[in-house]
């Protein structure tokens, strides 16, 4: 970003005149309406998507009937949803009842703040740009305690508490799996992270031990997958035990956020996942074919469809599998992922000693 | 300071899973179910009542509204005591037809079972393939009676209305095109190690229970009882037909889990199409009903019949003065005795156990409140 605004302040007259930090608050938050609106987008398009493919797998269409093809049958369902009327149940907390939504919704999008799209698209290189993002997924386990805790419905508690124990339980196992990638790496920030993986597909992280490395991955996309509560851990949401977990009682704009924010994380997590193992922006062949600053459309090009794979990998995973019960949820973390991710680390740890 | 108490719940009668408006109270400790009282009667229509106010023919699409997954079984339960009360020789081609159409509706049932048992699992999947087979089902019966849902086909002294001619054709179609599909929902989710995990060793119901439940049908054979009204108090002609009777073995919990009395109904179908195809080859021709006057008065008497439904048996008890109307008619079917077994299976469970339990029992509201 820091690139890209030297860039504009020394091409662009204009912007000399203005005190540089001026200029560099509005670039930020144009940055950052951007990648709030691509991120919107997707969950968005994403919900069609999701409904398009359900469909396929279940041998039925999907949304076919607002627009070309139901491309635009999310902007219906928005539209309805904002119409509707914003029930704020009697028995609820009413101030943290309001709150949980802009919350779940704000650290969602927060994660992307530190995401590499390409080599120049980037909101801020943060050095400690995983551990970041470690941190501000975590707020989102407050935020879901405080929906299922100020609804005052029995059923969103149940979802709170089991959402509560689930993701700080999955927390462990991803952390773990990252500070491997760490360790390969040699640094934090997500940028270099990725600069650390150029030269090919065979240069990338989950090629790099792969004895270990490639169940590493297979352990961070599984507890990412448990960390954005999709089937088959979607216990503290599912429908056929809880109702709805700890969304129930929320209705219109605020049951939105809830949806966006799911399908937003859903993003970040395959994001996350793709920068760490698969290379983020980095292309499958050496080199560029693009010179100079076109090659970042290359890179955006292998970063989204990268992501967009592991995203549709999820949707898959999610319409053919039954839910896990809790306890088994549980034994899966501590007694299968957790050990695993131990191994992967001292073997990747091992392994670089040796070579 | 901390003051710890079992929390309450109503789990229904508006929960996603409870089939319908089946209302079940929980007391929980944490994910733990330490108690749990069903509460029937929300769809309680007072068809019992009803019987004594209507004509013995009027009767009969009442009983469409008993199981309406399995209304063909129904209406034939029902004209069978009537038959069995008047002492009425039902003609062999409406005993190939009941039989064909049983067990045609016996699969859309448990197609609709296997649907839900998957989707109260988590598993969205297996409900929208079951409902594809499902459909041919009932075109097979739209294309007979018209109706695709509470057919009112059975007449007393036999059915309404005779096959089209198309009918056999089609329906060997359907049952070729069948059998595989069970392969199909096998690989998608009977092995499924989730589905595995979540329905074995879950909800075991041993023998002696089932026999003290008095439990029928596939929840009892799935605890290993070898019993079938079709095999063991054969009507209809079912003693010519060559089928087995599934029980559940085992093979991935103990005998009478959840994932027995699921895997039970996946056999039946199977067994079920081996019958259709019996019965349309051996289908004689001639009256598709017996004579029965118009003004139909059964003798003074009392009579109790009762068939292999899909969920168990349904049978009809009926007490006759010799005018119109039944002085008392009472109905007996398999879900009520599914549902009273609930709160001893479902203690000590957890909620997610409660959901496969109740989902594996394969029961209907409409059924249990009459």
């Amino acid at each position: 970003m820091y690139d890209i605004i030297n860039y504009f302040v020394t091409n662009v007259k204009i912007l000399q005149s203005i005190p540089f930090w001026m200029v560099q608050a509005a670039f930020m938050l144009a940055g950052c309406g951007a990648v709030l609106g691509v991120a919107a987008l997707f969950a968005g398009v994403g919900s069609v998507v999701e409904r398009n493919i359900a469909g396929r797998i279940q041998a039925r269409y999907g949304p076919n009937r607002v627009g070309p093809w139901g491309w635009m049958q999310f902007l219906a369902d928005g539209i309805k949803l904002v119409l509707k009327e914003d029930l704020i149940p009697d028995a609820s907390a009413k101030m943290p009842f309001r709150l949980a939504p802009y919350f779940i919704f704000t650290v969602a999008f927060a994660a992307f703040i530190v995401v590499p799209f390409s080599q120049k698209l980037q909101i801020a290189d943060l050095n400690i740009g995983i551990l970041y993002i470690i941190s501000v997924s975590s707020i989102v386990v407050i935020a879901i305690l405080l929906a299922g805790w100020s609804s005052g419905n029995k059923w969103s508690l149940f979802g709170a508490m089991r959402s509560a124990a689930q993701i700080i339980s999955y927390e462990v196992p991803v952390t773990i799996t990252i500070l491997a990638v760490i360790m390969m790496a040699g640094t934090m920030s997500m940028q270099e992270i990725t600069a650390g993986q150029s030269g090919g597909i065979w240069r990338w992280f989950i090629f790099r031990y792969p004895l270990f490395t490639i169940p590493a991955f297979l352990v961070y996309y599984i507890a990412s997958i448990a960390e954005v509560n999709r089937t088959p851990f979607d216990i503290p949401e599912a429908e056929s035990e809880l109702v709805a977990g700890y969304h129930t009682e929320y209705s219109s704009m605020r049951f939105a956020m809830f949806m966006m924010s799911e399908y937003v994380n859903v993003l970040a997590v395959s994001a996350i996942a793709v920068t760490m193992f698969l290379g983020g922006w980095q292309s499958p062949y050496p080199g560029h074919i693009f010179p100079g600053i076109w090659s970042n459309i290359e890179g955006l090009f292998w970063f989204f469809s990268k992501t967009f794979f592991l995203v549709f990998l999820m949707m898959w995973i999610r319409w053919t599998l039954p839910r896990y019960r809790v306890d088994q949820l549980m034994d899966l973390c501590w007694k299968v992922l957790l050990p695993v991710s131990f191994i992967n680390l001292f073997g990747i740890c091992a392994w670089m000693l040796l070579a | 300071m901390f003051d710890t108490e079992e929390l309450v719940i109503n789990m229904g009668p508006q929960h996603p899973s409870t089939h319908g408006v089946l209302r079940l109270v929980l007391k929980t400790d944490g994910e733990i179910v330490s108690e749990v009282v069903p509460y029937v009667g929300y769809l309680h229509r007072a068809l019992e009542k009803i019987a004594e106010r209507v004509t013995y023919i009027q009767f009969m699409p009442f009983t469409d509204r008993l199981d309406y997954l399995a209304a063909m079984n129904c209406n034939f339960a029902y004209a069978g005591a009537v038959e069995k009360l008047a002492g009425i020789e039902v003609p062999p081609r409406a005993q190939g037809l009941r039989v064909i159409f049983s067990e045609l509706n016996r699969i859309a049932s448990h197609l609709v079972f296997f649907g839900t048992c998957g989707l109260d699992l988590g598993a969205w999947t297996p409900l929208l393939y079951a409902f594809r087979e499902r459909e041919m089902v009932l075109e097979l019966f739209e294309m007979t009676c018209g109706a695709r849902l509470t057919y009112n086909y059975g007449r007393i002294g036999g059915v309404s209305f005779d096959i089209p001619p198309e009918f056999e054709k089609e329906t060997l179609e359907f049952c070729d095109y069948f059998v595989p599909r069970i392969k199909e929902y096998n690989e998608l989710l009977t092995g499924n190690r989730v589905f595995v995990h979540r329905t074995a060793n879950v909800g075991v119901i041993s023998q002696e229970q089932a026999k003290r439940y008095s439990l029928v049908g596939p929840n009892l054979r799935g605890s290993g009882i070898k019993f079938d009204l079709r095999k063991d108090e054969p009507y209809w002609g079912y003693e010519k037909y060559d089928f087995n009777v599934p029980v559940g073995a085992g093979e991935y919990g103990v005998v009478g889990d959840a994932w027995n009395r699921y895997w039970v109904r996946i056999l039946e179908m199977t067994e079920s199409v081996k019958i259709i195809r019996q019965a349309l080859a051996q289908l004689p021709s001639g009256d598709i009903i017996a004579k029965v006057p118009k003004v139909f008065k059964p003798p003074v008497g009392e009579a109790y019949f009762r068939a292999e439904s899909p969920r168990g048996e349904t049978g009809f008890y009926i007490v006759s003065d010799g005018t119109q109307k039944p002085s008392r008619l009472r109905i007996r079917t398999g879900s009520f005795t599914g549902v009273s077994i609930i709160p001893e299976v479902g203690k000590g469970a957890m909620i997610s156990d409660l959901v496969a339990i109740v989902g594996s029992m394969d029961i209907i509201l409409p059924e249990i409140d009459r």
